[in-house]
C-alpha cells in the first residue's frame, strides 16, 4: 500500500559537492595545511625546548598574577603532576592545538559577532548557521576535513574551529546588544561616529561577555581533542585513543585526568580576565 | 533672533508615520491613531528659546517631553516640521553636519546619568572632546576645567561606580559642559536624585547658569522644579503644548483646566512673592508730623500703625497708635524721636519668607525698592487672603472636575 517514494539523494549530493570542492580547491587547502602545520610544529618545538620546570614556573606566575594565589598554586601543582605522569609532550601538543584553534576561532568569531550585533540581516543569516555548527556531531566534520587538509593536527584544528567558534560569535553579539540603551544614546548625543561608538563604548562594555564566550570556545576546543585524535592529532587525545584501542583503562584515565587538569587551569585563568575588567566591577 | 525656534514639530512612531500624519491632520485623537499601530510622540509643537534662556518643558510621563528634547538633537528623527538653531534648519542636516552639531553646539545631560562605567571621571568628562579628535593634553585640561566648574576637582581618576548619585550627575554635567556647547539639553537631569540633593543641584545649576550663560532646555515632570529653575515654562500634554509662559503667568492664569489641576498642588507660599500681595499704603506719616495728626490719619484709614517716610518716600520706620496717643499726653511736638525701627522686604521676596517676618512683626510691613523707597505695604490679612484665594480656586476646580 505504501507507495515507494525514492530516497532523497542527500548523501550523494553532499559527496558530489565535496568531491568537486576537493578536486578544485585541494591545492589551496593543502598549501594552507602545510603552513598551519609548520606553525603548529614550531610552537610545539619551541615550548618543548624550554625546560618543563621553567615553563611551569612561568605559567603558574601568569596564573597567580591574573587570577590570584590559589589559581597560581593549583596551576603549578597540576602541571607538575602532568610532568610526573610523563605526559609533558602530549600536554604541550594539546595546548598548542587548543591555542591555535582558539586564536583562529576568535579571529573569525569576533568580527562575525560584531556584525551580527549591529546588523539584523547578518544576525538572521548567522544564527541558524551557528545552530547547525553546534548540533552537528563534531566528528562528522572530520570526514571531509581529511581530503582537504590531510590526516593530522591541521584537520583536527579545522574541525575544532568549526565546533568551537559559535560561543565567541554568540556572546560577542550578546555583549554588544546588551550595552544599556542610555549609554548608546549618550554616545550618539555627543556626535560619535559608528566606529567611535563601537570602539569607545560598545566593545569595551562588552568585554566581560566576550571573554565568557572565548572561555567557552577554549573549553569546547579542549573537548574536541579526543575526537580529533581519531584523525591523528596526537596529544593527550591521542593517548586516550590509544588506551581505548588497547583496552588499558589505567592509561585511559591517566590521560583523561590530564585533560581535566589542563581544562581547569585554562578555565580558571581565562575566566578571571573577563571578570576583572572595569565594566564587570561596576555592575 | 531666537537661539532655537521649533516650528510645527511632529513626531510619529511606528512603521507608517505618514498614515499617522494624515490622521492627525484629519483631527483624529491620539487613541484613534494608536489603533493603527502608530503612536503620536509630539504633534505640531512650536516655541522659541532665546539665547541664554532657561526654558523648562514640563509634563507628565507620556506627554511627549522626552520625545521633544530628543528631536532637538535628532536622536529622534522628526516626522514633520522644522527646528532652527541660530537660523539654520537642522532637520535638513546630513549625517556629517549632524555629528558636528552634536559634537560642538548641543550637548545633553541624562536622567540616569548614562556615564561610561569603564572610563574614569575625567575620561567621561572628556568623551565629547575625544570624539572631536582633540589631543590628550587638551582633552584632559578642558575636562578638568569642566570638573572644577561642577565642584568635582580631585575626583578625576575615580570611576563613576565609586561616586554617589549627585556626584555622578555632576560628572554628566561636566561631560556636557566640557565641549563648551551653546545649548544644553537636560532630560529629567535631577529626577533620579533624592530630594535634598536635588534641591542643591537646582540651586547650583541656577548659579552655574549665571556664569556660563548657556541656552538651556530642561525637561521635568515636577512643577516645583519647573517653577524653581525656569525662566519660562512650556507645559505639555498628549504631545501638544498646553501653555507657554513665565512661572507667574502659568500660576496666575492657567490656560485651561488641565494646567489648573497641575498648579493646584503647588505650595503657593513658595511661588507667590511680596509683589503679588502688595497693597498701596493709603496713608503715611512724616517725621515732623505731630502726634495728633498721626492719630487722625490712622483713624481715617482704620490703621493701628503708620509707616513713617521722608518726603521722597524713603523709609524711616513706623509708629503705632499706642505710642502716638502717649505722645499726645506727654505733649511731644514731632513724632521723629518716637519712630520704631521697621523690617522691610523687596517685591521679589517669597511669601514664605514674608510670613516668617510677619510672625514677629505686628504692624504694616513695608515693601521697598533698592533705594529704600516705599512701594507699598504687606499686611497679615493680605497674605492670608492671597493664600486662601489660591486654595479656593483649586478646591472649587477640583470639585468641578470631580462632579464631571
Amino acid at each position: 500500500m505504501i507507495p515507494s517514494v525514492p530516497k532523497f539523494p542527500l548523501a550523494h549530493g553532499i559527496d558530489v559537492a565535496l568531491d568537486w570542492l576537493t578536486h578544485n580547491f585541494s591545492w589551496l587547502t593543502q598549501a594552507l595545511s602545510h603552513a598551519i602545520s609548520a606553525v603548529i610544529d614550531a610552537i610545539v618545538a619551541g615550548l618543548l625546548f624550554v625546560p618543563p620546570w621553567l615553563l611551569i614556573i612561568i605559567v603558574a606566575a601568569v596564573g597567580w598574577r591574573v587570577a590570584g594565589r590559589r589559581v597560581g598554586i593549583f596551576t603549578a601543582l597540576g602541571l607538575l603532576f602532568l610532568w610526573n605522569l610523563r605526559l609533558w609532550q602530549p600536554t604541550v601538543e594539546t595546548f598548542t592545538l587548543v591555542l591555535i584553534s582558539t586564536l583562529i576561532a576568535v579571529a573569525i568569531g569576533l568580527p562575525l559577532g560584531i556584525a551580527a550585533a549591529l546588523n539584523k540581516r547578518t544576525s538572521r543569516i548567522v544564527m541558524p548557521v551557528l545552530d547547525f555548527m553546534q548540533t552537528m556531531p563534531a566528528f562528522v566534520y572530520l570526514i571531509p576535513a581529511i581530503p582537504f587538509f590531510g590526516l593530522g593536527a591541521v584537520s583536527a584544528s579545522v574541525a575544532t574551529v568549526i565546533f568551537s567558534t559559535p560561543p565567541t560569535i554568540r556572546l560577542t553579539a550578546l555583549g554588544i546588544r546588551q550595552v544599556p540603551g542610555d549609554l548608546i544614546e549618550a554616545a550618539d548625543a555627543f556626535g560619535s561616529s559608528r566606529k567611535q561608538k563601537l570602539f569607545k563604548v560598545q566593545l569595551p562594555m562588552a568585554v566581560p561577555t566576550i571573554m565568557a564566550g572565548i572561555n567557552q570556545t577554549i573549553m569546547l576546543a579542549l573537548s574536541m581533542v579526543v575526537i580529533a585524535a581519531m584523525i591523528g592529532a596526537g596529544g593527550l587525545g591521542g593517548e586516550v585513543w590509544e588506551a581505548i584501542q588497547r583496552l588499558e583503562p589505567g592509561k585511559g584515565f591517566e590521560s583523561g585526568i590530564a585533560i581535566v587538569i589542563l581544562a581547569m587551569i585554562l578555565d580558571r585563568i581565562t575566566q578571571r580576565i573577563g571578570r576583572d575588567s572595569k565594566v564587570a566591577s561596576a555592575h | 533672533m531666537a537661539k532655537i525656534k521649533v516650528e510645527k514639530l511632529t513626531k510619529i512612531f511606528g512603521p507608517h508615520p505618514e498614515q499617522g500624519l494624515r490622521m492627525l491632520d484629519e483631527g483624529k485623537s491620539n487613541a484613534d491613531i494608536r489603533e493603527t499601530g502608530q503612536a503620536v510622540g509630539i504633534a505640531d509643537v512650536s516655541f522659541e528659546v532665546e539665547e541664554g534662556e532657561f526654558l523648562v518643558v514640563m509634563g507628565l510621563s507620556g506627554s511627549g517631553k522626552s520625545t521633544l528634547i530628543r528631536c532637538l538633537n535628532r536622536l529622534n528623527e522628526p516626522t514633520r516640521g522644522h527646528i532652527f538653531i541660530d537660523g539654520d534648519d537642522i532637520t535638513r542636516l546630513d549625517r556629517q553636519a549632524l555629528l558636528k552639531l552634536r559634537q560642538t553646539k548641543i550637548s545633553m545631560v541624562f536622567q540616569h546619568f548614562a556615564l561610561f562605567p569603564h572610563r574614569t571621571v575625567v575620561d567621561n568628562a572628556a568623551y565629547g572632546l575625544e570624539v572631536q579628535g582633540l589631543d590628550a593634553d587638551e582633552r584632559r585640561r578642558r575636562a578638568n576645567e569642566a570638573l572644577e566648574l561642577v565642584g568635582l576637582d580631585g575626583w578625576a581618576d575615580s570611576y563613576p561606580g565609586q561616586l554617589s548619585g549627585g556626584m555622578q550627575q555632576r560628572v554628566g554635567l561636566a561631560r556636557a559642559l566640557a565641549v563648551e556647547p551653546d545649548i544644553l539639553l537636560m532630560d529629567e537631569a535631577f529626577s533620579a536624585l533624592d530630594p535634598l540633593i536635588r534641591r542643591d543641584m537646582q540651586h547650583e545649576m541656577m548659579q552655574l547658569q549665571q556664569r556660563v550663560k548657556k541656552t538651556i532646555v530642561f525637561i521635568t515632570h515636577d512643577l516645583d522644579e519647573a517653577l524653581q529653575v525656569g525662566d519660562r515654562i512650556v507645559l505639555m500634554k498628549d504631545g501638544r503644548v498646553v501653555q507657554i509662559g513665565t512661572p507667574e503667568e502659568i500660576l496666575n492664569n492657567p490656560a485651561n483646566a488641565y494646567v489648573e489641576r497641575f498648579v493646584e498642588n503647588v505650595d503657593m507660599s513658595r511661588v507667590l512673592t511680596a509683589q503679588s500681595v502688595l497693597q498701596r499704603a493709603r496713608v503715611v506719616a512724616f517725621p515732623n508730623d505731630g502726634p495728633r495728626t498721626v492719630l487722625r490719619k490712622m483713624a481715617d484709614e482704620n490703621y493701628a500703625s503708620l509707616l513713617v517716610v521722608n518726603r521722597d518716600y524713603t523709609l524711616v520706620g513706623s509708629i503705632s497708635a499706642e505710642v502716638a496717643s502717649k505722645a499726645v499726653k506727654d505733649g511731644v511736638e514731632h513724632i521723629e524721636s518716637l519712630v520704631e525701627e521697621t523690617p522691610s522686604v523687596t517685591p521679589s521676596e517669597s511669601l514664605m519668607n514674608v510670613i516668617g517676618i510677619l510672625a514677629d512683626w505686628r504692624w504694616l510691613l513695608p515693601v521697598v525698592d533698592e533705594n529704600n523707597k516705599v512701594l507699598g505695604v504687606v499686611t497679615r490679612a493680605g497674605v492670608l487672603t492671597a493664600l486662601a484665594e489660591n486654595n479656593d480656586t483649586s478646591d472649587s476646580e477640583a470639585e468641578r472636575s470631580d462632579a464631571a
